[in-house]
């Protein structure tokens, strides 16, 4: 498998002008990954795809991560090539920022099996897919309004407390069980 | 109008097995439905999640369901007895758990069965699963485990059939004492389900904290 330098020289003597940068892992697994910058990235992937040497044909995995603290919505890509079998390429995209320009270009029309992993990115972290087929909440219901990975998502509040909290979930108790009151008279 | 007779207090199996022992097998119409009922449990043939596969082991020759006449699952909720709710609600799921129970004619049961069923069990503090069926649908017996065993299904099924003898079938064929027939359905709502719980049925337990802050 050629190393994620190689792959970006690829891509940008197939696709020239791309907008890619490489990401680097410094873990021991050093899974480098391939930016996507906005505009061509239908582009790219269709010649990842396509490109003899490279014939990345199957998307294995599509999951999103939410980064609160640089501003933005990330997707990530793990393609593999069944063909040639090697793999995986790690490609990802990142939104604008976390509230209004969350829109993407969608991969399902060049990885059909991005399409519910895509779905399941929508309905989670919230990020729009542009081009595809069937854009609905995937695990959630319709009528849904939150983004559950999302790392501000405030859950609702309702399950039985320990009756002996601590910690974190001391802090949140306080909020819901009054504290004893002190009995007159000498303690039991 | 005349008032409504109270209940009659139903004998238990202690005192049948004391009538047993002076001769009398049956002593009025009412026992003799109220054994058969309790050996002809039809359960609704519906699982959820790991409970519902040890339910199935429960229905299979090593454990045998049929032993106490429930191996008939119904896949219809019209013909079923018994609501066995095996495994993790989750909030998506609950308003067609409610809506079956709202299909099973009376007089009808239910089972929790596994601690998600009770209480959200491994997934309680998630935001996508129901902390207990009991809070749409009145639950007869609740069987704690994760997954319970078939023999603790098979228990939880034996102390049904003793609550079938002990309780008492009103004319319209309802259970006497038991919650009402039809459960409101919830609905999805923006951030939760909505009601997040039958109040008429469930309320948050009170607990005081220890550290008196």
């Amino acid at each position: 498998m050629e190393s994620a330098e190689q792959i970006r020289e690829r891509i940008l003597a197939g696709v020239p002008g791309a907008d890619i940068s490489v990401l680097p892992n410094p873990a021991p697994s050093a899974q480098h990954s391939i930016l996507l910058g906005p505009g061509r990235a239908r582009e790219i992937a269709i010649f990842l795809r396509d490109a003899p040497g490279l014939k990345l044909d199957l998307c294995s995995n599509a999951t999103g991560v939410d980064w609160p603290q640089h501003g933005y919505l990330e997707v990530v890509y793990h393609l593999y090539s069944v063909e040639l079998k090697h793999g995986p390429v790690v490609i990802r995209q990142r939104t604008a920022n976390r509230g209004d320009a969350v829109t993407l270009p969608s991969l399902t029309p060049v990885w059909r099996s991005c399409e519910f992993q895509e779905r399941e990115i929508f309905d989670l972290f919230g990020v729009v897919f542009d081009g595809h087929p069937d854009l609905r909440r995937l695990l959630m219901w319709d009528e849904f309004k939150d983004h559950p990975m999302r790392k501000d998502y405030v859950e609702p509040d309702d399950f039985e407390w320990e009756p002996t909290p601590h910690g974190d979930v001391l802090a949140k108790a306080r909020g819901h069980y009054p504290a004893a009151v002190p009995k007159e008279g000498p303690a039991p | 109008m005349s008032e409504p007779e109270p209940p009659k207090a139903a004998p238990t199996d202690a005192d049948r097995a004391e009538l047993r022992r002076h001769g009398v097998l049956l002593t009025s119409m009412d026992e003799l439905c109220a054994w058969g009922r309790s050996h002809s449990v039809w359960p609704l043939q519906f699982g959820l999640a790991c409970c519902a596969i040890e339910m199935i082991a429960a229905s299979m020759a090593r454990f045998d369901i049929a032993r106490f006449g429930s191996e008939v699952f119904r896949a219809s909720p019209r013909q079923a007895d018994l609501l066995i709710v095996s495994g993790t609600v989750t909030k998506k799921m609950a308003p067609a758990v409610v809506r079956l129970w709202n299909q099973m004619p009376d007089p009808k049961y239910c089972i929790a069965m596994g601690a998600c069923a009770i209480s959200g069990g491994p997934f309680k503090q998630g935001y996508n699963v129901l902390k207990g069926i009991d809070r749409y649908v009145p639950v007869d017996i609740y069987i704690p485990g994760c997954p319970p065993r078939p023999e603790a299904l098979l228990h939880g099924l034996m102390r049904l059939q003793e609550r079938i003898r002990e309780r008492a079938v009103d004319g319209a064929g309802r259970v006497t004492g038991a919650a009402a027939a039809e459960c409101p359905v919830p609905e999805y709502g923006g951030h939760d389900l909505e009601p997040p719980q039958n109040p008429g049925l469930w309320q948050p337990p009170v607990l005081v904290r220890k550290d008196g802050a």
